[in-house]
């Protein structure tokens, strides 16, 4: 029996004269990776930001893994349970990967101002365990070795990976990656899918956007496909690869 | 391993005979001015080290820093001098023998004060970064400056710019510390001057600041802050209250502030508007920024070097004022020859004087 993570409902957003979204809705179930594709300006961007709290919807209605929930202010989504990554990769540079991933650990811990500078039992205890987790994760997506490089001195490949293993330490219901093949060679989009896949194996779930088509198509188990707002089509990646509309919106009609 | 934990130790133990002897050695030149320089040089320290937590930590840049200085100083001369109860008839029934509020219970409220006003200057900053959160805190600091030279009428609270004098001198325990005191043990006797005694306080506090420092920097709260410095937006998204975090850096670096303020006005036994100048803000962030911005020995180093230079400068300009015949004053000199120093030290090491490792610290630690 599968379990529903996201389930998003009759999205619209409106930016002066442009719909940018009019009701979207997608459902993700547990383990899945679900893509949302589209052409440029398809609205892609605005429903991971109305996701993600950055826009207010003008309506919709979300549910996070059972729990309505309601995308307000930026910080809170990761404590309900969504990480993201950036398209244009943002770490925090002058700190060490690790220190990046310890940073992810910030909303599942809560030691404050009082146990740091006193450096109670519980700090030391709490201390200890986000370093090991930090450690854990590194180790998840390959960068261990480099945990105590700057993460601005890490490659672009590597870099990406550590902003995963960020997003993973949140403990999130859903994470939500924001076209992370964007700027890769052949061999790192080959090296990202393979650590997609095995977080889907560990029974996360993924939301992809992505440009990338083939990309997506090889990996997804569900594809939403956007354009001028509205939702195209939605299904399996061979449904959807079949699909007129879809091929209509990517290849045009021909009728020119 | 092992080897390294005695070099360290061996360094330890020198570095804190070097500091516990210093004083002595100073006062050994026969007059107080070398180790008045050096006290007033720790209480930089002090001021850089809170000011590191604000810029250094959280990435705000602070250049009204100093009025958190000026609050911990006004509020000990207020407190432990005859000013208030001169000017107030009901303060002057309450305490007849003049108001000396206990300077530790001033140093607890003024950290407090101090914290809270650094919260609600922050406060209305919290959505400006760099130059504009720059200019609003210079502008917060000039308003607590002129309020201090302009509170004196129509009821006398600061006495404008006369400032307050007769302040309490400390007193540790029942140990005056404005007084010399002899220590004596058989025939050797030793004298202490107050300048030494106040060294040793300072030097205790600019250790308690260090530690806490590092505590904080080494803590869930400081990767927090030093994650918003990197990238607000990814801090953000990380879970990050950046609101409440950024108050919080704000409040920690003032109670530092507040604190020293505290101190300066028990050891200079007077206060004035003139002491809290934009100047000093400024200088303040130059001792952090030369120093080696978030890395703590580098932000003592900077504090030292920018608070001990003008003395320095000031022998050393002496000749050079008489070959031009008087034309350049010593102060002109000095301020020329300062700026000189650091344009020559911000070219030649960009990320200051001493600055963070390229590396983290080593995980087998």
């Amino acid at each position: 029996m599968s379990e529903t993570i996201l389930k998003v409902a009759n999205v619209s957003k409106r930016f002066g004269g442009l719909q940018a979204l009019s009701d979207v809705g997608i459902t993700i179930e547990r383990g899945q990776v679900y893509g949302l594709i589209g052409p440029n300006g398809a609205g892609k961007t605005t429903f991971f930001n109305v996701l993600t709290g950055l826009y207010t919807p003008d309506s919709g209605s979300f549910e996070l893994a059972g729990k309505p929930y309601t995308p307000t202010a930026v910080h809170e989504v990761a404590k309900a349970g969504i990480a993201r990554t950036f398209q244009n990769i943002r770490l925090f540079p002058e700190m060490t990967a690790l220190e990046n991933v310890m940073v992810g650990r910030h909303v599942r811990t809560r030691s404050g101002l009082i146990g740091a500078v006193l450096r109670t039992g519980s700090f030391k205890q709490e201390e200890a365990e986000i370093k090991a987790r930090a450690m854990e994760l590194l180790e998840y997506v390959g960068i261990a070795k480099f945990a105590d490089y700057k993460s601005r001195t890490l490659s672009y490949g590597d870099q990406r990976r550590l902003e995963i293993a960020r997003a993973l330490a949140t403990d999130p219901k859903l994470i939500a990656l924001d076209e992370p093949a964007a700027g890769m060679n052949a061999t790192e989009k080959v090296q990202l899918r393979e650590l997609i896949d095995q977080i889907r194996k560990d029974n996360r779930t993924i939301l992809l956007i992505e440009h990338d088509v083939k990309l997506v198509m090889g990996l997804c188990d569900r594809v939403t496909v956007l354009d001028y707002g509205k939702q195209l089509s939605s299904g399996t990646p061979a449904e959807v690869q079949k699909d007129p509309k879809v091929i209509e919106a990517y290849l045009g009609t021909g009728g020119h | 391993m092992t080897q390294n934990k005695t070099g360290k130790l061996i360094v330890f133990i020198i570095a804190a005979i070097g500091l516990l002897a210093l004083p002595i050695l100073l006062q050994a030149t026969g007059s107080n001015s070398w180790a008045r320089i050096v006290d007033i040089a720790l209480l930089y320290v002090l001021l850089a080290l809170g000011l590191n937590i604000v810029v250094g930590y959280a990435g705000l840049l602070d250049l009204g820093y100093i009025a958190f200085f000026a609050v911990g100083a006004y509020m000990y001369g207020l407190l432990a001098s005859p000013h208030l109860a001169e000017n107030f008839a009901a303060i002057q029934a309450m305490f007849p023998n003049g108001l000396h509020v206990n300077i530790w219970l001033v140093m607890i409220a003024a950290a407090f004060v101090a914290g809270i006003v650094g919260m609600i200057l922050g406060a209305p900053t919290l959505k400006l970064r760099g130059d504009y959160l720059a200019i609003i805190t210079l502008g917060f600091g000039e308003i607590i400056r002129i309020f201090l030279l302009n509170l004196d009428r129509p009821v006398n609270i600061t006495n404008g710019p006369k400032g307050i004098s007769q302040i309490d001198p400390l007193t540790v325990f029942g140990f005056n510390m404005g007084q010399r005191h002899t220590l004596s043990i058989g025939d050797w006797s030793y004298t202490f001057q107050p300048v030494t005694l106040y060294y040793y306080l300072f030097l205790f506090f600019v250790i308690l600041a260090v530690i806490l420092s590092y505590r904080l920097q080494d803590s869930r709260i400081g990767r927090a802050w030093m994650a918003i410095r990197e990238d607000e937006i990814a801090a953000k998204a990380m879970g990050l209250n950046t609101r409440n975090l950024k108050l919080l850096a704000f409040g920690m670096g003032a109670t530092f502030g507040g604190m020293s303020g505290v101190l300066f006005a028990s050891f200079q036994r007077f206060v004035s508007p003139e002491s809290f100048s934009l100047m000093e803000s400024v200088m303040v962030v130059a001792m952090v920024v030369l120093g080696g911005i978030g890395h703590i020995p580098g932000v003592i180093l900077g504090a030292l070097v920018l608070a001990g230079l003008p003395e320095v400068l000031r022998h050393v300009a002496h000749p050079l004022v008489e070959l031009t015949g008087g034309r350049l004053g010593p102060e002109i000199l000095r301020q020329l020859l300062i700026a000189l120093a650091m344009v020559v030290v911000m070219l030649i090491r960009p990320k200051g004087l001493w600055p963070a490792p390229e590396h983290g610290k080593s995980l087998a630690k």
